[in-house]
């Protein structure tokens, strides 16, 4: 009872291409044979590498004591220092003020950032030798936000820089202050969109070996390219571009635009192998990925639009701060510019001013995520359609059409640029909303709205670009920049199509799958070519850069595969097929151009009994070069390289059309929001994606729900969330919260008639990243439709959702500061007394006497007096699932003996630090007792306050109690003694993160 | 419960798919390493090494687990399934690896081992359940490729094709 929403679309009907021809990949997928990289063998001797990581979000590193890794097993050690001398600062795509090494060299700049890596004979020496290394470090103040890091007296990320804005380039297309100066209305928006990533199953995993013969370095690795970082990473390494091997295993666990920025970990990784001597392998684990790997850059966007009496938008300004957290890694910026060229999404709007601010903060770097940059102009963009059509009182899809370029109008040139190529935006909408049953929904809102309910209805359009031309990025810089440099453009595919000896067809080519099913579409469009099945053709899609073709676009990002590959999957075994036609036109006696390939045989198209088996002519080509037509070359092995000639270079004028192909997607929802919790509930939902030619519709089904999904986490529960100070507090899959099949409602996917491109080779556009626009811009559409509210901020978790519904006002458009600045850094506040069968005096003593204390606080071997009235020792210390030693320091001050003292301390070690201050009095009580009461408040940071945020609280309770008990014991030998603990609230705040978090 | 001494590899033997396996593993070696690099069972993945996941589930003694919450040490006796042992023994897939193929239920596939043993377990327990049953039973299992609604569509394939097999044989 297979249920797919999208039919298959077989034309002429012998054919294979648009057929839900099942996907050879899942062979070994389903018997546990895949073959990911860490499935993979290694050579003898390859060692293992773990990375210490930064538990501070902004500070210097004073030292780095290495001194501890004499231990057996271990091999090599890099740190920052290995990399300033032996590579050189990552290129990014434009002048900078940022050295980037892929490792901290004097400072850290977030939480996670590698400071050090070893290499030893496997990860769990690894890990234990990562611990032993000893890092001091001087704290700096830290900023999050991308607004607060542009204020006169914000910390500064980058020395050399003179502000945390690397970049601010500013775009004007056709005449926008005329057109606001003309408006009859003008409306404003403030848009902060959050951090998130669709975070893989498979990690990031890289096995890095120094190569002799050529000075350079073989790596394996799950890279998703663009290999346009091909050349960042052969510059950082000094090696020649071809002393630099990249291969890639048949099989990559997800994807989704994270596996782009392992290039810079392939560079550490070179460097430490080159110094171990020997190949080293290294498997991201989950809470390196989640704080250190990769995000989508979070962004403030202030949008305004001018707007006609009748509904018609005249002009878009927008204003990003993109905030791409500590370093730029190329390509960033690119979300910001990949987007540039449909800046307008699909409405005929001829008045543009764009300026981009591209921030640093003390965050993970950004990168790719699905979607790339569409997420957050799309969401500035259609919920300033929904603020125009509520200030105007006309529903949000009237003005939409409106707006909306007319089927006439294509191909559409695009204020910014872009030229899109086909589409009928108006008939999507019909068919989605009859399919979708809009009318319905809008008679559900009534009745609920009758009832007295929350709710609301909201939609969204998108245009969904596909395959980039690689100049795009050149539009961060300046027209001179771009005349001094050259032009950039187009975005070169390559498919090997070959026919050997005994006839059978191979495939290869550079999409680098991430699990999308490119085998199974690539022997579709072959075997069409070919006149075979799929089941004839072998497709080998494993990478390699010393044998296979590429070119700078190879890789699997940006909706490439369905334009790109396919086209020269298809151009190459056109080449194959004219040149096995020239061949069977001498054995067939007949003209080349009236041969057809059907059924494995090569044909006379007036005269099918005049044929020749396929494998013969394959055969001929190797067998018998003599007897080829002459001059022609033996062996049948045709690579295309192809570039569309629609990818232009930026103009002079900043116009770039920054992709090939552009499918429409239109999304429309009705959600019902609790009053009393908050939570909002689809009620019904219908998205529509015209994406052309459908090469495998349970393919192109898979994408646009697997899409839907990661729109849902983006929309409800997905947040790197940091706290003012920098700590970073989603280490976990408990903490980042990913939807489950219970979060991940139904919804009705509507197949609208398809516009097939004209620039692709059959007509296809990629349709992976509609709905990481649509989804959250609709059902954020939807909540500020049911609340009247305006500033709706992603996630939509419940209680901020609440805090909408009972905030009568609306909150002011610009400038806000964000919710962020009122949350804390995590912090444990507590309180107890206990009763000691001891007197004050004793009590006092013990507290005074390094030795006493080592018994009674848990974990602690040894404490050492180091000064008066101030000792440091180390502490084995657990929360929850992990454990680690820490350098504890304490001072006892404000000493009134035998009744109060201050207790300051700190931890730090390898899972972070933590800083706190106690207090306790000594109450003496009847029969030389005395009750001891205390409170504390403590600070943490580091991987305990990232992957802890649930088990703090308890485990802190714990060990005072534990240490109380031990006290009890030992001043009086009274265990009986009883711990009551009476526990304040924690702070308003650290609820309000949690609550958040939820 | 027998203390063993850090450092040193210690012999473990579990059947793995019906068959007696052994290794050599220090204490603290993780069940899934155990598997995977130490008897090259690679099919059990690792997701996130702190049980959230489940892309590591296995059945242990006819329980789904987490492997990576678990030490080798701790397995010794047990009797282990993993997606190796789940195709019929001519090769051909299995009623739910058949339903997963004809519904696109994967995509990267890397997360499917763990959801083939999590279900596994499900559908011996649970021959006959409601979509939204299975949406509950799936929660354990993250996919970030699919969406979760052809997995969902497969399992109840699954369960049909599996009640019609019982029907047959008995």
């Amino acid at each position: 009872m297979t249920d797919f929403a999208m039919p298959e679309q077989v034309q002429p009907p012998n054919k294979h291409v648009g057929r839900r021809t099942l996907r050879r990949e899942n062979l070994a997928l389903l018997t546990g044979k895949g073959e990911f990289v860490d499935d993979l063998p290694v050579k003898p001797g390859t060692l293992h590498a773990a990375f210490l990581r930064s538990p501070h979000p902004h500070a210097e590193i004073v030292s780095i004591d290495c001194s501890a890794l004499k231990m057996s097993g271990v091999h090599a050690v890099v740190t920052g220092k290995d990399l300033a001398e032996r590579t050189d600062p990552m290129l990014v795509g434009f002048q900078n003020p940022i050295d980037y090494y892929g490792m901290a060299t004097d400072r850290v700049r977030y939480m996670g950032e590698p400071v050090a890596a070893v290499a030893a004979t496997d990860r769990y020496l690894a890990e234990d030798a990562v611990e032993a290394i000893k890092v001091e470090y001087r704290p700096l103040a830290a900023v999050v936000d991308p607004l607060q890091a542009l204020a006169p007296d914000a910390p500064l990320l980058h020395p050399r820089a003179d502000s945390n804005c690397v970049s601010t380039r500013h775009f004007i297309h056709g005449a926008p202050e005329e057109a606001f100066a003309q408006a009859d209305h003008g409306a404003t928006l403030t848009i902060r969109y959050p951090r998130n990533s669709i975070t893989p199953m498979e990690t990031y995993a890289v096995v890095a070996e120094a190569v002799a013969e050529t000075g350079g370095f073989d790596v394996l690795s799950n890279f998703q390219g663009p290999f346009s970082l091909h050349p960042v990473m052969t510059r950082a390494l000094r090696v020649r571009s071809n002393a630099l091997r990249l291969r890639s295993p048949k099989n990559s666990g997800g994807s989704f635009g994270s596996k782009l920025t392992i290039f810079p970990y392939i560079v550490v990784l070179c460097v430490l192998a080159g110094k171990a001597k020997r190949p080293v392998k290294w498997i991201e684990d989950r809470l390196e990925h989640l704080s250190a790997a990769s995000s989508a850059a979070n962004r403030v966007t202030k949008i305004e639009a001018a707007y006609t009496e009748a509904g018609k938008v005249t002009a878009l300004r927008l204003t990003h701060w993109d905030d791409n957290g500590a370093y730029l890694r190329a390509p960033m910026p690119a979300p910001l510019y990949r987007m540039h060229g449909v800046s307008t999404n699909g409405y005929d709007i001829r008045n543009l001013e764009v300026t981009n601010h591209v921030v640093v903060t003390n965050k993970c770097p950004s990168g790719a995520v699905r979607g790339f940059g569409g997420p957050q102009l799309y969401f500035a963009v259609e919920r300033m359609m929904q603020k125009v059509a509520s200030e105007l009182g006309m529903d949000p899809l009237e003005l939409v059409r409106r707006n909306l370029i007319r089927p006439e109008q294509f191909p559409y040139q695009a204020i910014a640029g872009a030229l899109l190529d086909s589409g009928n935006y108006q008939r999507v909408i019909e068919e989605a909303s009859a399919a979708g049953d809009l009318d319905r929904l809008k008679q559900r809102k009534q009745a609920a709205l009758q009832a007295g309910k929350l709710y609301g209805v909201g939609y969204a359009a998108c245009v969904e670009p596909s395959q980039s031309n690689m100049g795009y990025i050149s539009t961060l810089k300046t027209g001179d920049e771009r005349r001094r440099t050259g032009p950039k453009d187009g975005a070169v595919a390559s498919v090997t199509v070959s026919v050997d000896a005994t006839g059978s067809v191979n495939v290869v080519g550079d999409s680098v799958p991430q699990g999308q099913g490119h085998q199974t579409v690539l022997a579709q469009v072959v075997a069409d070519q070919l006149g075979l099945t799929p089941d004839d053709i072998t497709v080998a899609l494993d990478t390699d850069t010393a044998k296979d073709g590429w070119s700078l676009a190879a890789g699997n990002y940006s909706n490439r595969f369905s334009p790109a590959s396919v086209s020269a999957a298809h151009l190459a075994a056109e080449r194959v097929r004219k040149k096995m036609a020239g061949i069977a036109a001498t054995m067939l006696n007949a003209p080349a151009e009236d041969l057809r390939f059907k059924n494995g045989k090569i044909l006379a198209a007036h005269n099918p009994d005049n044929a020749v088996p396929f494998y013969r002519v394959g055969g001929l080509a190797h067998w018998s070069p003599s007897s080829l037509p002459e001059g022609m070359d033996p062996g049948i092995r045709e690579t295309a390289m192809w570039s569309a000639p629609e990818l232009t270079p930026t103009s002079a004028k900043d116009e770039i059309n920054t992709s090939l192909a552009y499918g429409f997607g239109f999304d429309f929802c009705g959600v019902e929001i609790d009053s009393a919790t908050g939570v909002v509930r689809i009620d019904q939902y219908a998205t529509a994606h015209d994406c052309g030619t459908i090469l495998n519709p349970g393919m192109a089904e898979g994408q646009i729900r697997g899409s839907w999904a990661s729109g849902i986490g983006a929309t409800f529960y997905e947040e790197f969330a940091y706290g003012e100070d920098g700590s970073f507090l989603s280490g976990t899959f408990a903490d980042y919260l990913v939807p489950s099949a219970c979060e991940v409602p139904e919804f009705q996917l509507v197949h609208p008639t398809p516009t097939p491109s004209p620039y692709t080779r059959l007509g296809a556009k990629g349709i992976a990243e509609g709905n990481q626009y649509t989804t959250p811009a609709c059902i954020a559409n939807a909540v500020a439709d049911a609340l009247g509210f305006e500033d709706v901020l992603l996630p939509l978790a419940p209680a901020k959702v609440l805090a909408w519904i009972q905030s009568s006002e609306r909150p002011p458009a610009e400038g806000t500061a964000p919710a962020k600045a009122e949350e804390g850094k995590p912090r444990i506040e507590g309180s107890g007394e206990v009763q000691v069968s001891a007197t004050p005096e004793s009590v006092w003593d013990i507290f005074l006497d390094p030795q006493q204390m080592a018994k009674i606080i848990p974990g602690c071997d040894r404490l050492e007096a180091v000064g008066d009235n101030r000792f440091r020792g180390d502490v084995m210390l657990g929360v929850g699932p992990i454990k680690g030693l820490f350098e504890v320091r304490l001072d006892l001050t404000d000493l009134d003996k035998p009744r109060s003292a201050k207790l300051v301390g700190s931890a730090a070690g390898p899972l972070g630090s933590s800083s706190g201050a106690g207090f306790f009095n000594l109450k003496p009580m009847e029969g030389f007792a005395t009750l001891v009461e205390y409170s504390y408040s403590i600070q943490l940071s580091g991987k305990v306050a990232a992957v802890g945020g649930r088990l703090l609280h308890g485990a802190a309770r714990q060990l005072i109690e534990r240490f109380m008990a031990a006290l009890a014991r030992q001043a009086g030998g009274d265990v009986a003694a009883e711990v009551q603990s009476t526990w304040r609230a924690l702070g308003r705040r650290l609820l309000a993160w949690l609550g958040g978090a939820r | 419960m027998n203390l063993l001494e850090s450092n040193i590899r210690h012999l473990v033997r579990f059947t793995l798919n019906g068959a007696q396996v052994e290794g050599y593993a220090e204490p603290r070696l993780l069940l899934t390493d155990f598997l995977r690099h130490e008897l090259g069972a690679t099919g059990t993945h690792v997701g996130c090494e702190h049980g959230v996941c489940g892309a590591c589930t296995i059945l242990l003694d006819g329980r789904a687990v987490r492997s990576c919450l678990m030490l080798a040490v701790q397995a010794e006796g047990a009797a282990i399934e993993t997606i190796e042992g789940l195709a019929h023994e001519d090769g051909g897939f299995s009623p739910l690896q058949q339903a997963f193929h004809e519904n696109f239920a994967l995509q990267c596939g890397y997360c499917t081992p763990g959801i083939l043993m999590s279900m596994t377990e499900y559908l011996r327990d649970n021959p006959n359940p409601t979509k939204k049953e299975v949406r509950v039973a799936l929660s354990g299992n993250l996919c970030r490729c699919t969406g979760y609604h052809e997995i969902v569509n497969a399992i109840l394939d699954a369960a049909k094709a599996l009640r019609e097999e019982d029907g047959a044989s008995s």
